[in-house]
């Protein structure tokens, strides 16, 4: 979905990164993930969660590698449940807390 | 300042302020907020009488400790919380909150390194938060800051940033359709000779954060490192959503 917006001309590609994934994921990771490194199991690409690839709408998230664009991880909640499916994520490492 | 906190606060609109044509500042009294860094944000949680419910995430141009906390959000005319935002939301007003997010589009005054920012539109927000962090404390690292908006009237904060009197702090200007009179480049988007010119070199190993549309943050991104900055030394954080 590309959308432009008709006052600023500023084009929404409908993708997002891991900052703004970040605030529903607290509740299930219980640490911010922003600076966490994740690992991709697929091409190997490894940085920090806010760089990645994420789409989101009411239904819940999707994360993509930024390298090859294969899926990391995948959040879907709902009034029946939540599920979360950790498809090519290869590695979460998280940093010494401050 | 914890991070981390999934929680959800009841914030209270405390004021709000024009601050665009489309764009407004908001001020929120968070009974339980526990201070935050510049750079980060927050989710806005907004719930229909119907019990629909809507989640943003918002950039907060203020920091440090205390209980107030200002927005500063543009109106997405197809979207569903920001003409709330911007159009509707009253001091006294409530809604929810969840935050501060965010450890890794952070700056800490303790960095002693040159710092670049670059904003599209309201991405000048978390960046805000930083210049004034960097300016209130005793941190002296160069900073520079390219700001690309539609127009003059289209930026946010643009009294503030042109009021700012500190050898070691600049600001740049990029505008993409219309420039104040006699402005001596050429309207449109940043390219790599606008970049170039208008921020710190890569030779001086800057940390760049760079914020704004998705499209926009990928364009300079590419620049950034076509023009010899090294990838781990960009941090971007991208918005778009409506």
């Amino acid at each position: 979905m590309v959308r432009m917006n008709p006052r600023t001309g500023l084009v929404d590609v409908g993708r997002l990164d891991g900052n703004a994934a970040a605030g529903v994921l607290s509740g299930l990771f219980r640490v911010d993930l922003t600076a966490a490194v994740v690992a991709c199991r697929r091409c190997g690409e490894r940085g920090p969660f806010a760089e990645v690839v994420a789409e989101l709408d009411p239904e819940g998230l999707i994360v993509l590698c930024r390298g090859c664009r294969h899926t990391l991880l995948t959040y879907v909640h709902g009034p029946g449940g939540a599920s979360l499916t950790l498809d090519g994520l290869g590695a979460i490492e998280l940093p010494a807390t401050e | 300042m914890a991070s981390g906190v999934s929680r959800w606060l009841t914030a209270t609109v405390a004021r709000v302020a024009p601050a665009t044509p489309h764009g407004r500042i908001l001020l929120l009294d968070v009974p339980g907020w526990p201070g935050n860094r510049p750079g980060q944000h927050l989710d806005v949680r907004l719930t229909a009488e119907d019990g629909y419910q809507a989640e943003r995430s918002y950039s907060i141009a203020s920091s440090g400790d205390g209980e107030t906390v200002e927005l500063a959000v543009d109106e997405l005319p197809d979207g569903e919380v920001s003409p709330y935002l911007v159009e509707d939301v009253q001091p006294g007003d409530q809604l929810e909150v969840r935050g501060p997010i965010g450890a890794y589009f952070v700056w800490r005054e303790t960095q002693d390194e040159p710092v670049q920012l670059i904003a599209g539109g309201s991405g000048v927000v978390p960046l805000v938060a930083i210049a004034r962090a960097r300016l209130a404390s005793g941190n002296r690292s160069p900073f520079r800051m390219l700001y690309s908006v539609r127009s003059p009237e289209d930026a946010f904060y643009a009294a503030e940033l042109a009021a700012i009197d500190d050898p070691g702090f600049r600001v740049d200007w990029a505008y993409t359709r219309h420039a104040p009179e006699a402005w001596p480049h050429p309207l449109g988007r940043v390219t790599p000779e606008s970049v170039a010119r208008d921020t710190i070199p890569a030779a001086d190993d800057p940390l760049v954060y760079v914020c704004g549309p998705t499209g926009f943050v990928e364009a300079v991104s590419h620049i950034l490192v076509d023009l010899g900055h090294a990838p781990g030394r960009i941090k971007t954080e991208r918005f778009g959503g409506a």
